[in-house]
Parts: C-alpha cells; structure tokens; sequence
C-alpha cells in the first residue's frame, strides 16, 4: 500500500469508492483524476459530462442500451468453469467470458453504450484511438450499428501487429488513420485523436475506449463497463455456489478490470488486476505502470504515469498493444493507493506460456492482452492452493495471429 | 513592476508605438542546443516578448511543426532544469521579457514553488499551460502569484462569454487570445471573422489581448494586429528555424520594416 494517504483517509476514500461517490463533481477520484485539457476542449466536456447526467441514467437511455446488449452483443456472456486449468493449478478457476461478447472482447460493451450517446447528443461524426484494435473494431461496429461515421486513430507499430483488426475495422466502414507521430503506439493516438477533436469540437465525438483520459471518460467507461462485474458476480452465486476468493483482470488503461472490479469492491474478494511486465524491470521495457509509476498528468488525467525525472512520459514496451501504454485510469491509482486492489505485472514470456496452456486445456485462445491476467492467475493458484479464481477473459486472440505465428513453435508437454 | 505587470508593459508599449507587439515563439534548444542563448537573443532583439517553449513528450495541442521541433530538441537532451541554467548564464542580456510555454506534467515534476522561484530568477515572467483549464489551476497560480508571476489564460473562439470573462479576468500579463479552432501549425490561414471574437475579448480584458495560431505572414500580423495588442508566431518560426535561416529578417518583415 502507498503512502500517500494515512490509513483513516484511505478508508473513508474507499468507502465513497465502493458507494459509488467517486468521482466527486470535479471528476476526482481522491486526488486522482480531473480534467487537463486544451482550453477549446472545455464547452465539449461540459457538454459531453451534461449529457452524461442526463441520458446515462436515464430508463429510455438504459433500455435502448441494454436491448443493445443482449440482442446484438449477446449479453450475458457465459461463466465458464475451467476444469483442466483448476486441477493442473490445483484451484477452482472460473472465466468470464468477454471473448464471446460481439467483435471479441469486452471493448463492445463501451462502444455501443458511447455511439448510442453520441447520437442522442447530435454528434456528426465519431472519432475513437485504438491499441490492438479491438476498440477499433467496438466502434466500428457501434457506429456502423447507430448510423454514425467513425474514424479510428491507431499507430503505425500496432497497424502492423494487429493487421486482421486493421481489415476489419475497414470493412465496417470506418477509416483507419495511421498514426506516424510519437511512439505510433495508443499513448500517440490517443493524442493524435484529441488534435483532431480540437478541429471541431462540436461536430465530433469522442468515442474513448478506456477508463482513462478527462472527466467523465474514467467515469462514463466504468459505468457501461460494469455490466461484465454485475453478470460475473451473479453467475458466480448461481454456478459456483458462491463468490470467487480472488479475482484477476488484466490492465492496460483499465476498463476491463475496472468494469469486474466495481461490482466487486464492496465484497470480501481479493482483487487483483495484472500489468504488462514486458521484458523486464528496466525503463522502457515494459508497461507496468501502476507497479513503477509516478503520480502525473497524462492526456487529461492526474494519475499514475511512466515517467522520468523531468515529467516526460516514458515510452513503454509490451507484446500486447492493448496493455502497451505508460498511463492507467485514475480510479485504479485510488483502488492502489487505498490498498483496496493490488497491481501486479507478468512479463511477455510468462504471459505466452499462459495462452498456450489456455488453448491446451479449455480450448480457448485468448487475446495477449488477457493472457497476463492468467499468469498471474496461474502463479497465485501455486502460491495459495484451494482458491476459488475468477478471471476476466477480457477478449479473443485471433488479432494476435500475426504475433503469434511469429513465434517459434513450442513443443507441447 | 511585478514580473507579469512587465508583460504586460511591454506589450502596451509597442502598442502605443503604434504597432501591434511581436511576441515570437520558439521551442527551447531546438534546432541546436548549443545556439540556444545566441537564437534566443536574436529573437528577443526583434520581439517584444518571447516565448519559450519547453518540449514535452506529448504535446497534444500541437501541429506537427512544433511536435518536431519539441521531440527533436528532447532527443538532444533539452530539459527544463537545463533550460533554466541556459537563462540564468545568460542573465540581462536578453532583451525582452520571457514566458514560458509548457504542458503541466514538466512543471509538476519541477515542483511548483521551485518553478516560481527559479523562472523569477531567469528572466521569466508568466507561464502559458496548454492542458491546464482555469477551474485545475488554483495550486500553479497560487505559486506563481507568490513571486509575481503570471498565468495567463487562453481563449478561442468556442469559448461561451460567460467563461471568456472569467478567463479575461483571471489572465496575468496577457490575454491569449487563439484565432482558430484547431492546433497550432495550420496554414489554411486566418477566419474571416476575426474581429468580433478579438474585439469582444478585448473588451472583458483589462490586460493587453495577444493574438496567436495560424499567424504567418504580415498581413496576418497587420490583420490581427487592428483588433489584439499583439501577435503571437510560432510554427512559421520554428519552420524558418528549422532551415537554418536568421529569424531576424524574417520577425522584421512580420512588423513591414
Ligand atoms: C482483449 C483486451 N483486453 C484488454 C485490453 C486492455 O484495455 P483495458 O485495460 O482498458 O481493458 C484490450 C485493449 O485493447 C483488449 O483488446
């Protein structure tokens, strides 16, 4: 636990963190979050944040979007119990599965919640950033299923190592804009994506794809990301017989784990959300920012960020372009900082050999991105025998083929 | 004279001179660290006020000559700390007042009080923060009023009225005035409709209006410079920089002498 706040603060923190009182009016979750943003950006959060208050909550609002969610996502995904898994681990394992959610992960939940906002705002057109390009292809599909057109900002270095999605994002009818400038990774499209927005700031919405940025995206993302806690812990009750001890989800600017941790937090489950470890401990060789970052501002959050001495933010390395990213949602800086959720990392290799025993065992190829949340998993369960596990299968690892295929085969035990 | 009533001064003089006041920009350190004083001090001999900017690794306000100019000039090794050591080496030899143009992250890793005291020291007088709105910024004015420094605000033309008065009235040194609705570096010129947004931010502001983005050539700077106290050019600069040619010729001509 951090040092940040003393222990009477961090509770009464926490406590308006799980009532759901975070974040406050000014978008702050304790001392984390807010809004950093160009000055003609401003009229648009007070907008998009109105909109927000009026329609989220809203029963014609949630109607629509919760027809949304059963009858073209397919909602609810399946809670799968993993035999093979729990008895190689010597656990109880159970998956939720986001990779069966329409377009293969949990990305969908957000995109169409935030197309359908955009259209009750009036938005000409939409613009959304993407890693591994699975909110990419959310959006695209969101958009293309509201009527809106979208743009999707994605660097060079992704394009070319999540190619399958690059195509599918084109033949939903969005445009793909390569993104040159910085690391060509997401920390550069988002901000290639925020430039744009600054052209026309009325026309455009913003569709964001993580529990990150300026309020009320960490907010706004959390909410419609909930649904996959909600189901999970209810399924739990209902298949399992009762709630997990643990459960793990992987983090990149935290949405998936966000959206199964919230529905969580108020209960007795250790929580525990997993980072790209990358290749090592040393600068730039991975993504592990909640681990080893500093607390700063990054594209319009105060938050826990990779970064030096002089403020700049540090360029990061990761196998999985959805974890690929040196800044992380500020509600999970404050689940970190209260002691609430512990944040761990599992390296490039570790997370490998995770999706190969996955495939293995349970027949379930999972995306790169969540294979750290079973490593992670898969290292707890040896440490701690008996657990029941819950892990958030957070997307499908068909975009990984390229990188996959890449590899040199391994020999199966 | 606090430092950011000296701003202010100097760009009202230049006014009363009976020309708008040149408030040229350009990215600290960059295209060669070691010319940075010598670049510094020519731009500073044309300009009436000079704005320094400090790179930073995501800079999202900006076009892609300025995003060049700032990765480049970190790629050698430019820091704020450096920065300062670079003015406080070159203390009274440059000729106009300084302010600084900076994402927040920077400044927050220098701490704020340690920023305060430190630009006071250099010659800086006010800072202009791109990504910190009025309602995140009470701690940075805090520390920068302590020293007399100045925060000064941005503007643009989407900015609702209520907000531009409060903006107007909070801004310390200048107004910032942004002419389009965009990042910087555009070249699709000015709007035509320049005068009613400049006029009116002029009105809410007690403090001389300067006006910035897409400002180019000296028509532009003529245009701008009937309704704004000054005109505020940077990616052009830092294009004319970037080919290893004298800013001089190039500021003078900006002014038609
Ligand atoms: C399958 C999958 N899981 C996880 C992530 C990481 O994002 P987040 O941390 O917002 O869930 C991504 C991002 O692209 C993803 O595609």
């Amino acid at each position: 636990m951090s040092t940040l706040f003393a222990a009477d603060e961090a509770e009464l923190l926490l406590d308006a963190a799980i009532k759901g009182n975070m974040p406050d009016d000014r978008g702050r979750f304790g001392p984390f979050g807010g809004r950093y943003v160009p000055e003609t950006l401003v009229p648009a959060f007070d907008r998009l944040e109105a909109g927000v208050k009026e329609h989220l909550h809203d029963p014609a609002f949630q109607a629509e979007f919760q027809k949304e969610l059963r009858e073209w996502v397919g909602r609810p995904t399946a809670l799968t119990f993993a035999p093979q898994l729990s008895k190689a681990w010597g656990a109880e394992v159970w998956i939720k599965r986001e990779d069966l959610a329409h377009t293969g992960a949990h990305k969908i939940n957000n995109a169409i919640g935030q197309a359908l906002l955009a259209k009750r705002l009036g938005a000409k057109r939409v613009i959304a950033e993407t890693g591994a390009g699975q909110h990419g292809v959310a959006s695209a599909a969101a958009c293309a299923r509201v009527g809106l057109s979208c743009s999707v900002y994605m660097g060079a270095v992704d394009m070319e190592r999540q190619a399958p999605n690059v195509d599918r994002i084109r033949r939903l009818g969005a445009e793909v804009v390569a993104v040159e400038t910085g690391d060509k990774t997401l920390r550069a499209a988002i901000d290639e994506a925020m430039r744009e927005w600054v052209t026309d700031p009325d026309g455009i919405y913003y569709l964001l794809g993580s529990a990150v940025g300026a309020h009320p995206y960490p907010y706004l993302v959390r909410e419609l990301q909930s649904v996959i806690g909600q189901e999970a812990r209810q399924q739990m009750l209902d298949q399992a017989g009762g709630l997990p001890d643990v459960a793990f989800a992987c983090v990149g600017g935290g949405s998936n784990a966000i959206g199964l941790f919230h529905p969580l937090l108020g209960d007795d489950i250790e929580l525990i959300g997993v980072e790209a470890g990358g290749t090592g401990d040393g600068l730039g060789q991975n993504a592990a920012t909640l681990a080893t970052g500093t607390p700063g501002v990054l594209q319009g959050s105060y938050t826990i960020i990779l970064q030096d001495d002089d403020g700049q933010v540090q360029e990061t390395h990761s196998i999985s372009a959805g974890l690929d990213y040196s800044g992380v949602g500020p509600e999970h800086a404050l689940l970190q900082a209260t002691g609430r959720v512990k944040y761990i990392s599992a390296r490039d290799d570790e997370a490998l050999e995770a999706l190969e025993e996955l495939c293995a065992t349970e027949g379930i190829l999972t995306a790169l991105e969540t294979a750290h949340a079973y490593a992670a998993a898969r290292d707890y369960a040896k440490q701690n025998p008996g657990k029941r596990i819950l892990i958030g299968n957070s997307g499908r690892g068909d975009k990984d083929m390229p990188t996959l295929t890449k590899l040199p085969a391994r020999i199966r035990s | 004279m606090s430092a950011h009533e000296r701003l202010s001064a100097a760009i009202s003089a230049a006014k009363e001179s009976g020309r708008p006041a040149l408030v040229p920009f350009i990215t600290a350190g960059y295209p060669e660290p070691k010319d940075f004083i010598a670049t510094l001090k020519d731009v500073a001999s044309v300009g009436d006020v000079v704005e320094l900017g400090i790179p930073f690794s995501d800079p999202m306000a900006d076009g892609m000559t300025i995003q060049r100019s700032s990765f480049i000039a970190l790629q050698k090794g430019v820091s704020l700390k450096w920065i300062f050591d670079q003015l406080d080496s070159a203390k009274g030899e440059i000729d106009a007042p300084l302010v600084m143009m900076s994402y927040l992250n920077p400044l927050l890793a220098f701490g704020y009080d340690a920023l305060a005291e430190r630009a006071l020291a250099a010659g800086v007088c006010g800072f202009i923060v791109p990504d910190l709105p009025f309602e995140e910024s009470d701690d940075i004015r805090a520390a920068l009023e302590a020293k007399g420094l100045g925060l000064i605000q941005l503007v643009t033309p989407a900015t609702p009225e209520a907000r531009l008065r409060t903006l107007c009235e909070a801004s310390r040194g200048f107004v910032y005035a942004v002419t389009i609705t965009g990042i910087t570096g555009g070249d699709a010129g000015l709007p035509a409709d320049l005068t009613n947004y400049l006029d009116k931010v002029a009105s809410f502001s007690d403090i001389p209006v300067c006006a910035g983005f897409g400002i180019r050539v000296p028509e532009d700077v003529a245009a701008v410079g009937k309704h704004a106290a000054g005109a505020i050019v940077g990616s052009a600069l830092v294009e004319v920089l970037e080919r290893s040619e004298d800013p001089k010729p190039f500021l003078k001509a900006l002014l038609g002498s």
